[in-house]
């Protein structure tokens, strides 16, 4: 071989190597394309809902009411839905039979009572009359009109049967289907039904528990780097505590949830499932995250600071609170903005905890049983009904819009109000 | 009742600041200050506060177990178990709250009359105690600023003693972690030998259903049940999947970031490759359950092979791409800290870059780059959803990634969801499950942390 050849070879050994740098980064970005896209195509059908308009009679004889005079909100209180209802489902086929009269009220969610009385208290003028009336449509209709089921495999392993199709398609070819923006979706608790469940009550989960952790984990953490910064003496007490810093925030956080297990339910027995517990749990868990953090931004206070504050009589004390805290606080509350990012995403300890408990009414206060973002995608993940995948996917959208937005918002505060010494 | 009292020390240190402030004002009149004025304040508001506040959070505390014992105090000398004592405690407590819908004794009213009596003036005492140590302390901090004492420095004090006490947080909740996995840990160990749990082949929590409390524990019904092989060789298995995708795909990326990226690049596609690593776990189990799981599934199809739907393949892959951005920045990181003259004296001899990178910078950066490749197992081992949802929950010992295995964490979880039954050794397996993961993560991190350090000081 000579000289030449050589050269080439490891021009060309350097190429390849190069190449090779070049498609990790390639694979890497191409996983998060392909993830988020994937997300993304299987959510956005979830933030539509489809609507089943039909020829609703409220006459008084079907609802047992007096034709003659105008009811009132307690005698529709009173009155039965769901007679009614079914009465109404038979207009749409007259011919139905018994069977194909329970298939007319699934294609319908089981909330059709409520929402036909609700639209009459509304709309006490529609009273003997025949409205057209927006019903929610089921879970399996949702999917099919969405595109998400197949139409055209065998019926018995499809969830909506031929003749709900029939009834369903006659109903679409006079514009009786709608779709709108789903607003059920932000305001539902969680539900066993697909169509009707929503992510209300576990955003108030998450935000109690994000709150009782940033009420404990901010403070706690603050001071404590203060200390380790500002006051402490150097020894091997200090040194012991920054050692158990620096593990804690590489500890598993399912390790957190079986301390939050064992000793807050087991020991001080707080109340189970609660976002209280959930946050205390987190709060410990993004203790260290903080504290770094804010000694970093400490760390980053030139000593000319404190001089100049202390050559004025300033005491250690009154240098540290009027001077440095203040110059470290932009950094500290870009780590616990970061911090509490993470807390938000947290799934694993807060199952340990008791947080995945089925729960269909808002939470009002921490102390309510609650789920959060995390494991209402982890609990819906886990259901069976095809309807619940794209509620997955939609809770997952929204769920990274708060972490994106969390993370600028951490970005900004840094770059707005840092001071940049040097 | 709980919250008047704490609200009233709040309002009345509160006050008290103020009170102080103006009493400095007064003395300034004829006399020279030791401090500013809001000093008196502060000093006459902790001294009113702190004291009671503590007293009124110990009372609470302890209130609850002196009752107790005094209740029981009659019954604790008829030989009663220990667990007839509780569930008669929890009668009488219940009766007084006229709860109770059980059989109705003699003995059973005079308690619940007792405990009200007590609760009573436990109550009435606690207001009265608190306020009469708030009302002391209080005067006692009048009369030494009514004197001109010194009053910024006992302030500072108590400002750094609550900062060190902050600083025992990080402590306190090693402290926590320990107690709670060690006690259940030790209880495990007194009815499943520790020899069975480490070389035991067969992990079947499931057999081992919740007991009645009342049987007797009968350590033979479990044997056979908890060998921790399979849970342990799956967890390292789906680790070293996982770094199997992250080791190349995180250092070479890392590397080409920091010899070759132009500065735009860098720019850019650092912070998005970081993305990866912020995307919550969860999230990740989702994509690895619905999308990953079945892809591989149909392509061991088309290829003949039998794949299960809940690979350890599909968990460990989608693992490993949450792990390159760890892998990724830290060498990255490693990499550019290595000194410009080991590279200027290396093109000097003519090398090319990649020789130069291959033969003296990766050498040098060796250390580092093992440091982070160990915090990566250590994520690995310790990461829960993607395993609890992609991969299976039964333990099988096997090394073929086409089949399901289950880890640690994921039995930890498949255990301790729904209701547990604390003293129950199923219950108590999650938790020495959990302080294994705890030690050797604890040591993977150790070791990590100390290379990455001595690295450091080696170049700085």
């Amino acid at each position: 071989m000579n000289k030449e050849e050589r050269l080439i070879k490891r021009y060309k050994a350097e190429k390849r190597f190069q190449f090779y740098g070049k498609a990790a980064i390639f694979m890497a970005l191409l996983f998060l394309l392909v993830f988020l896209t994937k997300i993304f195509s299987t959510g956005y059908t979830a933030f539509q809902k489809t609507w089943l308009v039909i020829p609703v009679n409220y006459n008084a004889d079907l609802l047992y009411l007096d034709p003659d005079k105008k009811p009132t909100t307690e005698d529709i209180n009173d009155a039965d839905f769901y007679e009614f209802g079914i009465e109404t489902f038979i207009s749409l086929d007259p011919d139905a039979s018994e069977d194909q009269i329970m298939e007319l009220k699934k294609m319908f969610a089981f909330t059709f009572e409520r929402e036909l009385k609700y639209y009459l208290l509304d709309n006490l003028d529609s009273f003997g009359k025949t409205v057209d009336v927006k019903l929610t449509a089921s879970d399996d209709l949702d999917q099919v009109f969405k595109g998400n089921y197949p139409r055209d495999i065998p019926e018995n392993r499809r969830r909506a049967s031929d003749y709900q199709l029939k009834i369903f398609d006659k109903l679409n070819e006079d514009g009786r289907v709608i779709s709108e923006f789903n607003a059920s979706f932000f305001t539902n608790a969680d539900s066993r039904e697909a169509e009707l469940a929503g992510i209300a009550s576990s955003f108030m989960g998450s935000l109690f528990s994000i709150l009782v952790c940033l009420s404990i984990a901010f403070p706690v953490a603050l001071l404590a780097a203060v200390y380790l910064e500002e006051f402490a003496p150097k020894n091997r007490f200090t040194d012991f505590i920054e050692v158990n810093i620096n593990n804690l925030a590489a500890v598993p956080s399912i390790v957190f949830g079986l301390l939050g297990l064992g000793v807050l339910l087991a020991v001080f027995g707080l109340p189970r499932s609660t976002p209280l517990v959930g946050g205390i749990t987190l709060s410990l868990m993004t203790l260290p995250t903080i504290i770094i953090a804010a000694r970093a931004s400490l760390k980053a206070v030139p000593p000319s600071i404190r001089e100049a504050a202390l050559a004025m009589g300033a005491s250690r004390m009154q240098t540290t609170i009027h001077h440095t805290v203040p110059l470290a606080l932009p950094g500290t509350l870009s780590g616990t903005i970061i911090g509490l990012a993470q807390a938000l995403g947290e799934t694993a300890p807060l199952i340990l905890i008791g947080m995945v408990a089925f729960v269909n009414t808002i939470p009002g206060t921490p102390m309510d049983p609650a789920a959060s973002l995390p494991v209402q995608i982890y609990i819906w993940a886990e259901s069976a009904e095809r309807g619940f995948v794209e509620k997955v996917s939609a809770c997952i959208m929204v769920l990274l819009f708060f972490l994106i937005f969390m993370n600028l918002g951490a970005q900004l505060i840094r770059h707005k109000f840092e001071k940049k010494w040097n | 009742m709980n919250s008047v009292i704490f609200l009233t020390i709040v309002l009345l240190a509160l006050s008290s600041y103020f009170f102080g402030r103006k009493k400095a004002i007064l003395i300034q009149s004829n006399k020279r200050l030791t401090a500013l004025p809001k000093f008196y304040g502060y000093y006459l508001a902790i001294w009113c506060g702190a004291p009671a506040f503590l007293l009124y959070a110990l009372w609470s505390i302890f209130e609850p177990s002196i009752v107790r014992f005094f209740i029981l105090s009659d019954y604790s000398s008829q030989g009663l178990l220990e667990g007839e004592l509780n569930l008669f405690y929890e009668k009488v407590k219940s009766l007084s709250r006229n709860q109770y819908s059980g059989e109705l004794t003699a003995e059973l009213q005079r308690s619940a009359e007792k405990y009200l009596n007590f609760r009573d003036i436990a109550k009435w005492s606690k207001v009265v105690i608190v306020l009469s140590l708030l009302i002391a302390s209080t005067g006692y901090a009048y009369t030494k600023i009514s004197n001109n004492t010194k009053t910024r420095e006992p302030v500072e004090i108590f400002l750094k003693g609550v900062f060190f006490l902050s600083s025992l947080a990080a402590i306190l909740t090693t402290i926590g972690i320990i107690f709670s996995l060690l006690f259940q840990t030790i209880e495990f160990f007194q009815v499943i030998p520790l020899f069975d749990f480490v070389f035991g082949m067969h992990w079947y929590p499931a057999k081992a259903f919740v007991r009645d409390a009342s049987e007797a524990l009968d350590p033979s019904m479990y044997s056979d049940t908890f060998g921790a092989v399979p849970i342990f060789a799956g967890t390292f298995f789906i680790a070293l999947i996982a770094m199997c995708v992250a080791i190349p795909i995180g250092l070479l990326s890392g590397i080409y970031m920091a010899e070759y990226a132009s500065k735009r690049l860098r720019q850019y596609a650092k912070p998005v490759i970081e993305i990866l690593a912020g995307i919550p776990t969860v999230v990740y189990g989702f994509f690895a359950a619905l999308t990953v799981g079945p892809f591989l599934k149909d392509l061991g199809l088309s290829l003949g092979l039998e794949v299960s739907a809940e690979s350890a393949l599909a968990a460990g892959g989608v693992m490993g791409i949450m792990i390159i951005p760890f892998i990724s920045s830290l060498s990255d990181d490693v990499i550019t800290s290595v000194p410009q003259n080991l590279r200027d004296g290396s093109y000097a001899m003519g090398a090319t870059k990649s020789e130069t990178i291959k033969r003296v910078i990766f050498p040098a950066a060796l250390p580092g780059i093992v440091g982070s490749i160990l915090l990566g197992v250590s994520r690995a081992i310790g990461e829960t959803m993607i395993v609890v949802m992609a991969s299976g929950l039964a333990a099988n010992l096997t090394l073929n990634p086409l089949e399901s295995t289950s880890t640690i964490t994921a039995q930890i979880v498949v255990i301790l969801i729904g209701d547990q039954q604390f003293g129950d050794p199923k219950t108590q397996a999650a938790f020495a499950l959990g302080l294994s993961l705890f030690i050797v993560t604890l040591v993977l991190n150790i070791v990590a942390l100390s290379v990455v350090k001595k690295y450091r000081e080696k170049y700085e």
